[in-house]
């Protein structure tokens, strides 16, 4: 009858058995997704980002852009008509942290890559209402004047390469070249190289300026290439390790 | 529980038999509902682990009785959808374009799924009301860039322009004057001649004789010999007085300079045929299909 004395009268007991009866909760529902394999799809096609797109994703997140835009197609039936595939694990197994989102002021972006012309991306950007007069969204004009740091993305790529992103040490050399490479392919020393390290990344010059690498450059190259690296031709939805 | 129940005096509720300092609490138990409702909620879990998915096993985890998986019920949901649609989509995708306006129920299905379509892709640069904007096309007037019939609109939608797929519309505005084909005053001189043929007003002092030589020297190429444009090459008609980037002297002026290229994307790999199809019946009636 009063075994339970020892917790109402030791706070030092109570403290730990708390401990101990949360950590079983947590532990049961965290530890399984890190060893079963049905976690995470396996699927052709994804590859770390670019280092012109992750200076985009960090734009994307300093900016704060996932508080109005979610990147999570959910499994519904009217998301799927209106998005395109719905989101896998994988596509967001290089993210450090995801930006799936939990609310939606716009719309989602997690297949919006592709979807837009560069051009409208830069107009978008520059002032929301030429191109969508009801838009709500603030204008980011000034990522059109803010030079890109590339340098910078060196030590991006090795902090991302140490918590799991697999950046190889020749990426990571290659850090700012590749910036610089992406987005002015004319001008690239090692194009081929830049290709082979990102297959399918696309280069080309995004913000419609040659003059200078962008912020608005990288945030675009990053926009464009959001939900595109899976080819849902090759992927079977319907396989059993693929459901759940 | 305590060998003897204590009842308090003063209130008549039950103590709970334990004392501090000479303090006594009354026992008020829990609510029956609340006991039932928390016990209903267990056994309710335990139905639920039984049914769905559930636990975490050392390899996999327990599927449920009735194998539900959300990605495989969207699956069927989408499937239902376009077995509904099938009937007429599949008509939609057999019937050859020109044949979808004459018949009344194939035009009706095409219509509400190319308006629907639209809003859901298209509108983002051409507008909910598809008059566009600067730098995208307005689709409700007479000026086709890539041809207005129903064949082309659709070929357009499909592969897109300049979007980098193989079948894409290509073809460039060169930059005459950022490339230095033409100097400073030539280009004031042309955009000004260009500007005179659809009855605008060009720049002060610009010798449009000279413009017109210019122009037959450099644009009639693609631009035609009266300025009617080319819609294979994607060269509009520049005597209609209709402007995608605008028809201020100075943005005719750019455009000479440095040249466009506008950019829309392939649509072959996001939406399936009929929707393609029905976009193109859509936009062919939005008032200036050919």
């Amino acid at each position: 009858m009063n075994r339970h004395a020892i917790f109402e009268k030791n706070s030092i007991v109570l403290t730990v058995g708390i401990l101990v009866a949360v950590a079983i909760g947590g532990l049961v529902e965290l530890v399984p997704n890190f060893y079963l394999k049905s976690t995470i799809e396996k699927v052709d096609g994804m590859r770390p980002y670019t280092p012109l797109e992750l200076a985009g994703r960090d734009i994307y997140v300093r900016e704060g852009c996932y508080l109005c835009h979610s990147q999570m197609v959910r499994t519904l039936r009217d998301e799927v008509e209106r998005y395109g595939p719905y989101s896998l694990a994988a596509e967001s197994m290089y993210d450090h942290p995801f930006q799936w989102g939990s609310k939606r002021t716009g719309p989602d972006l997690a297949r919006v890559g592709g979807k837009y012309s560069d051009d409208w991306h830069v107009q978008h950007m520059n002032d929301p209402r030429s191109v969508s007069p009801a838009s709500i969204m603030p204008g980011y004009p000034f990522l059109a004047k803010a030079v890109l740091d590339a340098e910078s993305m060196t030590g991006h790529l090795k902090a991302n390469a140490i918590v799991g992103v697999p950046y190889t040490d020749e990426m990571v050399a290659a850090a700012a070249a590749d910036v610089m490479a992406q987005a002015n392919p004319d001008a690239a020393e090692d194009l081929d190289g830049f290709e082979a390290r990102y297959p399918n990344a696309v280069a080309r010059d995004f913000d419609g300026n040659p003059e200078a690498v962008t912020e608005l450059d990288a945030l675009i190259a990053y926009l464009q290439m959001l939900g595109t690296l899976v080819d849902f031709k090759l992927y079977d939805g319907k396989a059993d390790i693929n459901l759940r | 529980m305590a060998a003897k129940k204590e009842v308090d005096a003063i209130s008549g509720v039950e103590t709970t038999g334990h004392e501090w300092d000479g303090l006594k609490e009354l026992n008020h138990p829990l609510p029956r509902w609340w006991l039932w409702t928390f016990y209903i909620c267990i056994i309710f879990s335990v139905i639920y682990w039984v049914l769905m998915p559930s636990w975490p096993l050392l390899s996999d985890y327990t599927r449920g009785m009735r194998g539900h998986s959300q990605r495989a019920l969207v699956g069927e949901e989408v499937a239902a959808l376009q077995a509904a649609r099938a009937e007429k989509g599949t008509a939609l995708v057999d019937a050859e374009l020109d044949a979808i306006n004459s018949n009344p129920d194939l035009l009706q299905f095409a219509m509400a799924n190319g308006r629907a379509a639209f809003g859901d892709n298209c509108a983002g640069c051409h507008g909910t009301g598809a008059t566009g904007f600067v730098g995208f096309p307005n689709l409700n007037d007479d000026e086709w860039i890539w041809g207005g019939t129903l064949d082309q609109i659709r070929q357009t939608i499909l592969y897109g322009v300049r979007s980098g797929n193989d079948d894409a519309h290509t073809g460039d505005m060169l930059a005459f004057g950022r490339d230095g084909v033409l100097d400073a005053a030539q280009v004031r001189d042309v955009a000004s001649f260009v500007l005179s043929m659809s009855g605008g007003k060009g720049a002060e002092g610009a010798d449009l004789a000279n413009g017109q030589v210019v122009f037959e020297e450099n644009c009639v190429a693609c631009h035609g010999d009266a300025g009617a444009g080319n819609q294979e090459l994607g060269a509009p008609n520049l005597t209609d007085n209709i402007w995608l980037y605008g028809g201020s002297i100075e943005t005719v002026m750019e455009t000479i300079q440095n040249g466009r290229g506008g950019v829309m994307p392939a649509w072959v790999d996001r939406l399936d045929e009929a929707t393609i199809k029905s976009l193109a019946v859509y936009v062919h009636s939005l008032g200036g299909g050919q």
